[in-house]
């Protein structure tokens, strides 16, 4: 146990942790401004924004010597009897001379740029700056150049704390980025015919603390203030990111990684990233409707429920196709309503989309093969109200000598995931009920045809490929004529109000036991499942 | 603010002289005041004006605060650089902005659309007053009419027509601090 003096308050740091000046401060509460400086790279203490006063403190004595120059933060171990003081006067006039320095340089073109809003220098200056600029306004405007396909560089805005090159280096491994020239004149490239091209690019947006770095996806479509942000889980892969996603009047803008040390520490893919887009696709399917004798007619949500449940109560042989898309409150709702009717209904995965294999990078992070959030989390709904695991493949082998009277299948896929074979085999269902976000050969056989949601629009749990669980909440609101899942199988089991899914997942913790870690706890980082997993062996 | 703030300045009320106490002379003064109001009226003298027969006068149109503008730059290009700063200070949310990257050398960024719901703006200012750029101002222009609610959503075009129509009567209030023109 190490005691550290951070502006008078002790405090207490154990052992084997390693913090620097600038976390020990933290603990306190102090907020020691910094630009160069990120948890998850290196320290190269160049910006000089975190400079405080450290000194010793006699473990015998209690006397304390300072340093008589102030020292950068980051790079300060906070070791026993170690002591920072962050808010003195030299302390203050340092971080208002190096908020000067920076903006001699810097472009005013705060009004364009993008960053504003929740721009370290635009926040610091405004903290730690001079009331008034000794220096011309000048330059107006930032030269731009393209660094890649995902990124854009506005040269005069960089104030060269090198997050961005650390991070090719360090974290995607590609090392992309550079500094050129020397002293005033360095500026952030890359090399001639080898653009920012790797899979995690649009971190550096993120880490970037001023507007240099500018994601080409976002520029100009919305300006930060506007935008809500919602903790949610990234849907793109089994990995499940723990991701933001930032909305503004139903519409996504962007997703950003949210810090998880359990999954994704700071970061995400780009795969993830920009892979909201079907979101708000036009071909999203969006009304409920009914196989007549000439064609679909639309059917009322309002009459929807109590019809399906009317044709599924007259039908002996049921089978339901849970996607690993769905919640797992989403899956346990159908699962369980299904099962009211028919005792042996059967339970099946829905297809398991792979591409190509893992992925990892120099850090540790992987992309995940398996393009899905939850195939764990649907797994074991299933085994633990079936006991055993049907997939795709076996129910479409079933299927050849089996028949069913009703079928649910649920879908959510971003790419096309069933094809005419499926079509064909499940086309003699008398009650093909598809639940999907775009047509495909299966909708077109379906009996009910009923719009499903997308990640950002459910509410609920999704376990990732390591159990560990994390549940979200809404983001934006669906396109107007779907209603989601959740809310669906909640009216068709007959539950009063709005779908609650805290309502369920308590009961799904009550139910199964692969859930019950998670009964009653709320974690920003999300409930590993295996903790009980190993007590039950 | 409690009771015994030292910043609070308590006044008692004044004691009324013997003419107050007469009652009458006060009554007399006070109805002075109504005459000589009515006599500067009957000699023409008055504020109202017998509007839309005669048009009020403005004094200083520059402060006046009608129908908004968009103005100009040297180059005849709008000089809005689509920052949202007007539609972030509006108190109404009457302005609706869509920006992209601009066509131009020398600029980055530029509206792509531009609206103003004129029925819906309170005339505030805000706008004008966050407009970095001075790109966004009123005019003195107050007797705004249309014959539908889509006619009094201006757009860009419009907007603009509205500056070439008032720059020689109004002409921009700093054009030396352009911004980023």
């Amino acid at each position: 146990m190490a005691t550290v003096l951070v502006d008078g308050q002790e405090v207490e740091i154990v052992d084997g942790e390693r913090l620097n000046g600038i976390q020990a401060a933290a603990r306190v509460g102090a907020d020691v401004p910094h630009y160069c400086w990120h948890a998850g790279l290196s320290v190269v203490a160049s910006c000089r924004m975190c400079l405080v006063e450290t000194g010793r403190r006699d473990a015998e004595t209690g006397d304390i010597t300072m340093l008589p120059k102030l020292v950068p933060g980051c790079q300060t171990p906070a070791t026993d009897g170690t002591v920072f003081v962050t808010k003195s006067e030299k302390v203050v006039a340092a971080r208002a001379m190096v908020e000067e320095d920076l903006l001699i340089r810097h472009p005013i073109d705060c009004p364009i740029c993008d960053k504003a809003g929740e721009c370290s220098l635009q926040d610091y200056h405004f903290e730690h700056g001079r009331e008034e600029r000794r220096a011309d306004l000048k330059p107006f405007t930032s030269r731009r150049r393209e660094l890649g396909d995902t990124v854009t560089l506005f040269v005069d805005r960089c104030v060269m704390c090198t997050r961005c090159v650390r991070f090719s280096r360090e974290i995607s491994g590609d090392a992309e980025l550079m500094v050129v020239n020397r002293g005033a004149h360095e500026e952030i490239d890359v090399f001639p015919d080898f653009p920012l091209d790797n899979k995690m690019s649009g971190n550096v947006v993120d880490l970037c603390p001023v507007g240099a770095l500018g994601d080409r996806d976002f520029l100009y479509k919305q300006r930060v203030w506007f935008m809500k942000s919602h903790d949610n889980v990234c849907a793109g892969c089994s990995t499940g990111c723990s991701i933001k996603v930032e909305e503004n009047q139903d519409k996504v803008y962007r997703l950003k990684p949210r810090e998880n040390p359990h999954v994704n520490q700071w970061w995400m893919c780009d795969e993830g990233r920009y892979g909201w887009k079907h979101v708000h696709d036009a071909a999203r399917v969006t009304l409920p409707r009914r196989a007549g004798s000439d064609g679909y007619e639309n059917v009322e949500w309002s009459a929807l429920p109590d019809e399906l449940d009317a044709q599924l109560c007259a039908s002996k042989r049921v089978a339901v196709v849970l996607s690993p898309h769905l919640t797992v409150e989403e899956a346990y709702q159908l699962a369980k309503y299904v099962r009211g009717i028919d005792e042996q209904a059967l339970l099946v995965l829905g297809p398991v989309p792979v591409e190509g294999e893992d992925e990892s990078f120099p850090s540790g992070f992987t992309i995940r093969a398996e393009k899905c959030p939850n195939r764990r989390g649907v797994e074991e709904v299933i085994v633990g109200l079936a006991k055993q695991l049907v997939t795709w493949d076996d129910f479409r082998g079933r299927l050849n000598d089996e028949s069913f009277d009703a079928v649910w299948v649920t879908g959510g896929y971003k790419t096309d995931w069933n094809d005419e074979s499926d079509a064909d085999k499940l086309s003699s269902v008398p009650l093909l009920i598809v639940q999907d976000t775009f047509a495909s050969p299966l909708w077109d056989v379906a009996t009910y045809q009923l719009p499903a949601a997308t990640f950002a629009e459910r509410d609920g749990s999704y376990v990732n490929y390591a159990d560990r669980l994390q549940s979200f909440e809404w983001a934006v609101r669906p396109p107007a004529g779907v209603t989601t899942e959740g809310q669906l199988y909640w009216r068709l089991l007959k539950s009063q109000g709005l779908y609650n899914s805290r309502a369920v997942f308590d009961e799904v913790t009550r139910e199964l036991v692969y859930f019950t870690a998670a009964a009653g706890v709320e974690c920003e980082f999300g409930i590993d499942l295996k903790v009980n997993q190993l007590a039950a062996t | 603010m409690k009771a015994d703030d030292p910043d609070i300045k308590w006044v008692e009320e004044p004691q009324l002289g013997l003419s107050g106490k007469m009652y009458a002379p006060m009554f007399v003064q006070g109805l002075a005041t109504t005459f000589k109001h009515l006599k500067s009226s009957l000699q023409g003298k008055g504020v109202t004006v017998s509007y839309p027969d005669e048009e009020p006068s403005i004094e200083n149109p520059l402060i006046y605060r009608g129908v908004h503008r968009l103005n100009k730059d040297s180059q005849g290009r709008v000089k809005c650089v689509a920052c949202f700063l007007c539609a972030t200070a509006c108190p109404a949310h009457c302005i609706d902005i869509i920006g992209i990257e601009s066509p131009w050398e020398d600029r980055e960024k530029y509206p792509e659309s531009f609206t103003i719901d004129e029925l819906r703006c309170i005339y505030c200012g805000m706008c004008e007053e966050a407009c970095p750029v001075d790109a966004i101002e009123l005019t003195s222009l107050y007797n705004l009419t249309g014959r539908s609610r889509e006619e009094m959503i201006f757009d860009k075009e419009k907007l603009l027509s509205v500056y070439d129509a008032t720059k020689d009567t109004e002409p921009m209030q700093s054009p030396e601090l352009g911004g980023t023109v």
